[in-house]
């Protein structure tokens, strides 16, 4: 049997490792998150749907969803200018700027989140050119929108940077000399070669919004059926000890992150297969 | 992208002369604008208002007892979830590289699995275990164990969250070296762990390195499932960004600042660590 499993090798410690992967694995990762699915099932039918359709909480999706699709746009139109400088172009202090892409997956989430608050409200450094002008960020949806952006950024310019650093620069060339303009050889040409890169920074920028708390919760001001996001709403059904709520909430989100990720996975697949064919 | 040859260079400078000169300058200055509203600004924003009412407010707001109790609950909480996560990290890798089994990928799309939980999902699956009315609740609580709105309930989801960091960093590593200098060690009559200390581990220290900043960086800063967790008791199972979180609902906001300016320190070494991990790593960002 176990020849079958695994090919023969005279490395040692395959089941060592392999059985404590797996056990590491299905102790911390696996049976808690079954959990999860054990308590939604012995939810009844209506209990779960009358939980996961309230007007709070609809509201909450529409705006977590919402958001998180904008700012997952907004996040790929700058991250590829950011990506796209990075490698084309030299200026001075190009070496920080291509580590600071990076802050808003080390800087703590709920250090961001006071942050960019304090930016945007009215006496901000931000806020105070911006509220005049009628457009307020701070305790609006739109902050919700400029935090994920925030979160999204760096998922974007990691996702491209590699490939437009490898892209076929005869490829370019080629164009341009028979007679390609700048525009048409980056439409036609560039583009096309950067878009699953695109496509892979939006999703992961966009799953990871739908589930974030840290950045959001300061800026949003949690006004009810307004600025609530889902996950706050999973975090106030516990503190009142309401875990099946709680709980049929997180399914849906669970749901729909693990299909995007399953998505993106499939997508990259296709790609990879696509590239290599051609 | 300091690692990329000198080819690339070369190549890039050719590119240069493409652009003209206004639309290199013009997006060039608008990237750095977004980068400045959208990173540098924040950043900066922490540290101005940190020392807005002074050093010494600052100061006061560090040696804070709550504080002080906050910062050793986190470097707790990081000295056990880094190492349990690194453990966990090199037998994955070890597994999944070196061998050749039924079901690797499958393996290897669980691990990312924690990536695509919500930080508050994360507290949440633990607070359905052991919470109050969780699965082993009564149990706990007859036993007089608390897990909940305790240390090991901030620990474990601090390691659920950060728990594919270092496997992450190792798999594409290992996997480009191969097995060939192992398996020259076994020919040559070293023993199982004599292989690991004197091959292996020299192989990949750079690239673990960079797991561990990783995780290290994640698990001080982690909010979500902690917050779901902790129960916030101020100096029992107070984190630090609870701690933030704490200061700047009662409106102290030099006190938050200041706090949040010791988390921020510790990212920006994070992200300078990462630079320079990546040079000796020889990879390019991701």
């Amino acid at each position: 049997m176990r020849d079958s499993f695994k090919q023969p090798s005279i490395l040692p410690g395959f089941w060592l490792s392999f059985s404590y992967t797996v056990f590491y694995l299905a102790l911390l990762v696996l049976i808690p998150l079954s959990g999860v699915f054990l308590k939604s099932v012995s939810l009844s039918w209506e209990h779960f749907w009358r939980s996961v359709t309230a007007p709070n909480v609809l509201a909450a999706y529409r705006l977590s969803f919402g958001a998180s699709l904008i700012a997952g746009l907004i996040a790929v139109g700058i991250g590829f200018l950011i990506a796209w400088v990075l490698v084309r172009y030299e200026f001075p202090a190009k070496a920080l700027v291509d580590a600071l892409v990076d802050l808003p997956f080390a800087l703590p989430t709920a250090v961001a989140g006071i942050a960019l608050t304090s930016l945007y409200t009215e006496n901000g450094w931000l806020g105070r050119f911006l509220v005049p002008l009628g457009i307020k960020v701070a305790f609006t949806r739109l902050g919700v929108v400029v935090a994920l952006t925030f979160i999204g950024l760096p998922f974007v310019v990691r996702s491209v940077q590699p490939v437009l650093a490898d892209a076929d620069r005869e490829l370019e060339e080629a164009a341009s000399s028979l007679g390609a303009s700048r525009w048409q050889t980056f439409r036609l040409v560039i583009f096309p070669s950067v878009r699953p890169a695109l496509l892979t920074g939006f999703a992961l920028a966009f799953a990871r919004a739908l589930g974030e708390y840290g950045s959001v919760i300061f800026i949003s001001g949690n006004l009810p059926m307004r600025t609530e996001i889902a996950p706050l709403l999973i975090v106030n059904k516990l503190q009142q000890y309401d875990y099946a709520g709680a709980t049929a909430i997180a399914v849906v989100m669970l749901v729909a992150s693990f299909l995007i990720l399953l998505g993106i996975n499939r997508y990259q697949r296709y790609t990879r297969r696509y590239m290599e064919a051609s | 992208m300091a690692t990329a040859a000198p080819a690339l260079t070369a190549r890039n400078s050719q590119i240069v002369r493409h652009d003209p000169p206004l639309v290199r300058w013009g997006l060039t200055l608008l990237a750095l604008v977004a980068m400045g509203i959208f990173i540098i600004l924040p950043l900066l924003a922490v540290f101005v208002q940190a020392f807005q009412k002074g050093v010494a407010a600052y100061l006061t707001a560090i040696e804070d007892p709550n504080t002080l109790s906050a910062i050793k609950l986190s470097l707790l909480t990081v000295g056990i979830t880094v190492p349990l996560n690194v453990a966990f990290g090199v037998a994955a890798a070890w597994a999944v590289t070196k061998f050749n089994f039924k079901g690797k990928n499958v393996l290897v799309t669980l691990i990312d699995i924690p990536f695509g939980v919500s930080p508050v999902i994360a507290g949440l699956i633990f607070v359905l275990m052991f919470g109050a009315q969780g699965w082993f609740g009564p149990w706990l609580s007859d036993h007089d164990i608390h897990i909940i709105f305790a240390v090991p309930g901030i620990v474990l989801a601090t390691t659920f969250v950060t728990f594919p960091f270092v496997a992450r960093e190792l798999i594409p590593l290992m996997e480009s070296q191969g097995t060939e200098e192992e398996e020259a060690a076994l020919v040559l009559g070293a023993r199982g762990w004599q292989m690991f200390f004197r091959i292996t581990l020299p192989n990949i220290k750079w690239g673990l390195l960079y797991g561990v900043v990783l995780c290290t960086a994640r698990a001080l800063g982690e909010f979500g499932a902690v917050s779901v967790v902790s129960g916030h008791i101020r100096g029992e199972t107070n984190t630090l960004p609870l701690h933030v979180e704490i200061l700047y609902n009662e409106y102290n906001y030099s006190g938050a600042f200041a706090v949040a300016s010791l988390l921020s320190v510790v990212a920006v070494i994070a992200l300078a660590a990462k630079k320079f991990l990546e040079r000796k790593t020889g990879r390019v960002s991701q």
